[in-house]
This record gives structure tokens, sequence and C-alpha cells, in this order.
């Protein structure tokens, strides 16, 4: 039972990563219907800016951690809007393969920027915030894992508040209800649509510094298998819906840390698709999602 | 295309001309026509799939993997039980290899007839992030199965591919996917595309046709996983990931969708660019991908689709 609970524990600390990308995933197809593969590799800058701020931040604090946790959202946030600005904005309206792969390059240039810039070596990532260890009877939660679920737990009740109570938030919903329809009432769509890239952006990379902090190593490609992941887990809460992104996060991450834990170990990269494919065939829109008949 | 028997012939004659002078050519050169042809089988498939059909598959790599193992297997497994110790005379080892790499596309076809039932009922991203995944379970699966290797890989596949080979598959694969787009069948695979709803109105299997795009494209990848295997006599799980299934999309996209002639010269083109970066190596991979971006803004319809093609409003 003890296991049980920690494995649980440990579960949900990596779906919840899980879900903070997969957030920026399903926002983005909410408004403008395309994946954003290189999602994954803003997760991975976000990774690297909180490894240069934590440089020169005291380590072991609760405020330089915090600081290198908003700085490197800030700075992704911009990357997001540039990214969107300069290759996806000249792309609006062309067809969903040609938007893809220009993601798919976006990814791969995010990636050999990042192997040229920040070396494509492994670094060991600083410890930011305090560590310890509270034992609870048998049950073992590191600090950082307490980080993990706190910070995500505080960016989606933000994130809710944003898209429910906000006059953008209210914007964003329409334009993914109703591009056309939405600017005719007057929203600005390209406003809407750099901040939508902008928010998915800096949770990735609150994501990145999360996970950073618990898989101490960080390299360029770090981004692709847990960008991979987050994006399945989207997919499996029903693509485009905000509360179905966390769910379908925290289900893979707890899904992943059992099979890791049993002896089908190894096959742990395939099962998250293996899950997603289960899901798909009973429910093709996903768990929270609406399938939509297509009319004439 | 006017009469395609003659052109394949035509291309088989050259292929064998090709082979039958390769001592005089550079073996650095042959070995990038060989990666050449290997590229356009891939293309070419699955320009059957996602460009004539309009189906978007991103597991391309998974089923070329199953081709390169299954035949290696023969060829290394059987291939010894049935040739005898001393390796059989020059006719007898090809068509070991002829029959190992039908094995690998068949076996590849099956794999693709396993996960087109399911997964076709799905569309566009969902279809897309399937297939992704499925490609991503071979590879997985492959990884840890110890009698093929496991994660280390396959060594020591005898050397079988040749130039010939390859270009004449090559011809065959651009052959069959031509013939069967402009058969009375095969139009069904464009209606397909154009408008699914109306090609279901009309009475097409729409279902039907979509798993067959896909299984004939699997198995000509698993005849490219096979020709790939024997000309790299090591292969690896990790060799056949996303990344390899990202490249051949690429080169259906920058083709122009549904244009064979188009994806065949990017095929071309992309399998010589790293070639010709090789001097900046080190910023070739970011070379490759700003080029990707800029391509994709400049020219959306592919950079060899000279027909104006009109977005659906």
């Amino acid at each position: 039972m003890t296991e049980f609970l920690q494995q649980l524990i440990n579960g949900i600390s990596l779906g919840a990563i899980f879900a903070l990308i997969a957030l920026g995933y399903t926002m983005v197809y909410g408004v403008l219907r395309f994946i954003n593969f290189a999602h994954s590799d803003v997760f991975m800058v976000g990774a690297y800016v909180g490894y240069y701020i934590g440089q020169h931040v005291p380590e072991h604090t609760i405020w330089g951690g915090t600081l290198a946790l908003v700085g490197s959202m800030a700075v992704c946030a911009i990357l997001g809007i540039v990214m969107e600005r300069l290759a996806y904005r000249p792309l609006r309206g062309a067809p969903t393969l040609n938007v893809l792969i220009t993601a798919i390059g976006m990814s791969l240039l995010l990636q050999n920027l990042g192997q040229y810039f920040f070396g494509a070596t492994p670094r060991p990532y600083p410890e930011l915030f305090p560590v310890t260890n509270y034992q609870f009877g048998g049950l073992v939660i590191s600090s950082s894992q307490l980080a993990v679920i706190g910070v995500t737990l505080g960016l989606l009740i933000v994130l809710r508040f944003i898209v429910l109570k906000t006059k953008i938030g209210t914007a964003m919903r329409a334009v993914s209800l109703n591009p056309k329809a939405a600017s005719l009432v007057g929203i600005n769509i390209n406003v809407v649509i750099a901040f939508t890239f902008g928010l998915g952006s800096a949770l990735a990379a609150a994501g990145g510094v999360l996970y950073a902090l618990n898989y101490p190593s960080i390299d360029p490609l770090m981004g692709t298998l847990p960008g991979l992941k987050a994006f399945v887990a989207a997919v499996l809460g029903g693509i485009g819906n905000i509360p179905g992104a966390a769910l379908g996060g925290l289900l893979l991450g707890i899904v992943e840390t059992f099979v890791n834990g049993s002896q089908w170990s190894t096959y742990k990269d395939a099962i998250a698709f293996a899950v997603l494919i289960i899901i798909l065939l009973f429910r093709p829109a996903g768990l929270l999602g609406r399938f939509t008949v297509e009319k004439v | 295309m006017p009469r395609p028997h003659l052109a394949l012939l035509a291309t088989l004659l050259a292929a064998y001309g090709i082979f039958a002078l390769s001592d005089r050519i550079d073996p650095y050169h042959l070995d990038v026509l060989v990666g050449i042809g290997i590229n356009i089988i891939l293309a070419v498939s699955l320009n059957l799939v996602n460009g004539y059909t309009g189906q978007f598959s991103l597991g391309h790599a998974g089923f070329m993997s199953v081709g390169a193992y299954l035949s290696a297997a023969v060829t290394m497994f059987l291939g010894p039980k049935l040739l005898g110790e001393s390796g059989g005379t020059a006719l007898a080892q090809n068509s070991l290899f002829l029959a190992a790499l039908v094995a690998g596309g068949l076996s590849a076809a099956f794999a693709g007839l396993l996960v087109g039932i399911p997964s076709l009922r799905l569309k566009g991203d969902y279809l897309a992030i399937v297939t992704l995944g499925f490609g991503e379970i071979i590879r997985v699966i492959i990884q840890n199965f110890e009698p093929l290797g496991g994660a280390l890989g396959l060594n020591g596949i005898p050397a079988c591919t040749n130039i010939f080979w390859v270009l004449a598959f090559a011809a065959v694969t651009v052959f069959t996917v031509t013939c069967l787009v402009h058969s009375t069948y095969g139009r069904g695979f464009l209606a397909v595309k154009d408008d699914e709803i109306s090609a279901e109105a009309i009475g097409l299997d729409t279902t039907r046709y979509k798993i067959v795009a896909f299984v004939v494209g699997a198995f000509f990848a698993g005849i490219a996983g096979g020709l790939y295997g024997h000309f790299k006599q090591t292969i690896s799980p990790g060799g056949f990931d996303f990344n390899r299934s990202i490249e051949i999309v690429v080169m259906v996209i920058l083709g122009g969708m549904g244009n064979t002639i188009g994806v065949i010269l990017a095929a071309i083109l992309l399998t010589l660019l790293p070639e010709v970066l090789r001097p900046v190596a080190e910023y070739r991979m970011i070379l490759y991908s700003f080029l990707l971006i800029v391509l994709m803004i400049a020219r959306p319809q592919g950079l060899f689709n000279f027909h104006f093609w009109k977005p659906k409003s």
C-alpha cells in the first residue's frame, strides 16, 4: 500500500509536468487548429533559461528559484510570440500540412540552435529550490516534487481565471469557437493568437524548469520525448479542451510511473501511445472532447 | 504518363546499365545514389497515402523498420540453411535476397493492415498522432526483442544491396503508384482526398480505399527498409524513429502532395542537400531547418509543383 501511494505521488508529479506542456499544445490547437511541434523545444529553452538565471541567483532559496521560474516563463513567452509572428502568421489560412511542416522546421531549428549555443553535452541542473525530503509514515516526498505539484496547481488556477474571467480569455474562447465570427464582433484575432502563444510558451517554460529540477540534467534534445507524451496527453483529454489536457497529463504521468515500477519498465515509452490508441478507439475525440459529426 | 510499361522497362535497363558500369563509378557517388533510390521508394510510397489519398501518416519509418528487420532475419538466419556453407551461386544469393525483400515488404504490409484497420476511423491530426504512436510502439517492441539484437541492433547483415536492386525497386514503386492512381479503381484515392463525403455518397468504400493505400504504402516502405538494411549492414531501432518519418513527410510535402515527379525530385534534393552542406557541417541542420520554414512560407504548394493550386476556402 505504501509503495502504491509512493508511486501515485511520483506519478502525479510527473503528470503535472506533462499537464503543463499539454496545456500549451491544447490552447494553440484551440485557437489555430494546428499542432505546434516546436512547443517541446520551447520547453527545452525554458529549462536552459532557468539554468542560466540559476547561475546568478543563490541556490536553495525560495526567491531564487521563483526568480528563475518567472524569468524563464517571461523569456519563453516572448519567444513564443516571436515564433508565431515570424513563422506561423504568414501561413494563416494555408493547408494544415504546411503549417505542420513549418512547426516541425521550427522545432528542428530550435533544437539545432540549442546545440550550437548551449552545446550538445548534457549539463547538471542547479538545485534552485531548497532540497529536503519530507517523510509521512513510509512515504517520501521531495521538496522539488512538492514544488512541481504546487506550482502546477497555482498555474492551473491562474489559467482558469484568465480563460474564464478576463476579457482576453473570453476572446480566446470566442476565437476557438469561430474565428470569423469573433473578428466580426471586433476581436483582434492577431492579438488573441499572440497572447495564446505567449501563455502556452510560458507554461511550457515552467514545465521545463520543473522537469529539470526532478531529472537533474538537461540537453538540447531533452524536449522531444516529454513533448510527444504531453502532446499525447492533450489528445487523450480531447485536444482543444483545457481541463482535458490537465486530466490527460495526470493520467499519463501516473500510468507511466506505474509501468516504470513494474517488470514492463522497458516498454514505458510505448505505453503512452498504447493508452492513446486504446482510448481513441472508444472515444475518437478524446476523453473530454466533443465528437462532432461532419455535415455537408 | 504515356506508355508506363515502356518507361519501366527503360528504367530497369538503365539501372542494369549503371550496375554494369558500377566498377568505374566513384564508390562515394554510388553510395549517394543508393541513398537517393531508397529515399525515392520511401517518399513515393508515402505519397500514395499522404498525397493521393489525403491521409496524414507519420509512421512510415515504423513500417520501414519492420521490413528491414524481417528481411535481414531472412538473409541472416534462413540464408545459411538454404544456401549451405558455400554460400551458393550468385543467382541463388540474389533470389534469396529478392525473397527476403518481398518477405520484408509483405510483413510491413501486414503491419500496415493491423495499424490501418483501427486507426483509419480517425481523421486529420488524430490519425497523424496515432500513426506516430504506432511507429513508436513498433520501435519499442523491436528494442525489447532480444533475438533481433534488442536496443543494440542487428549487425553483420550481408551486403546484398547494390545499385541495380535499388534503382529497379525505385522504378517498380514509381510504376506501381502511378498506374494504381491512374487506373479506374485508383481514381477513388483522389476522390477520398478531395471530398470524403461525396466519395461516400457516390458509393465508394472510402475505408477500403484508405486501407489499400496504407497497405501498399507500407509494403514499399518495407522493401525500402530491406534495401537499407542490406546496404548499411547494420540496423538499430533508433534509426527508425520519429525523425526518420518526418524526413520522408518533408520530401512528400516539398515535392508537392500527390505529384510523383515532384516528390522524386524532392527526394533527390533532400538526399543531396546534407552532402552538399558537408563543408559547413556545424551549421548544416540549422540551415536545413531554416530553409524548411522559408520554403513553406514562400512556396506552400511544394517546391516542384508548378500547377496553380487554390487554397480551400
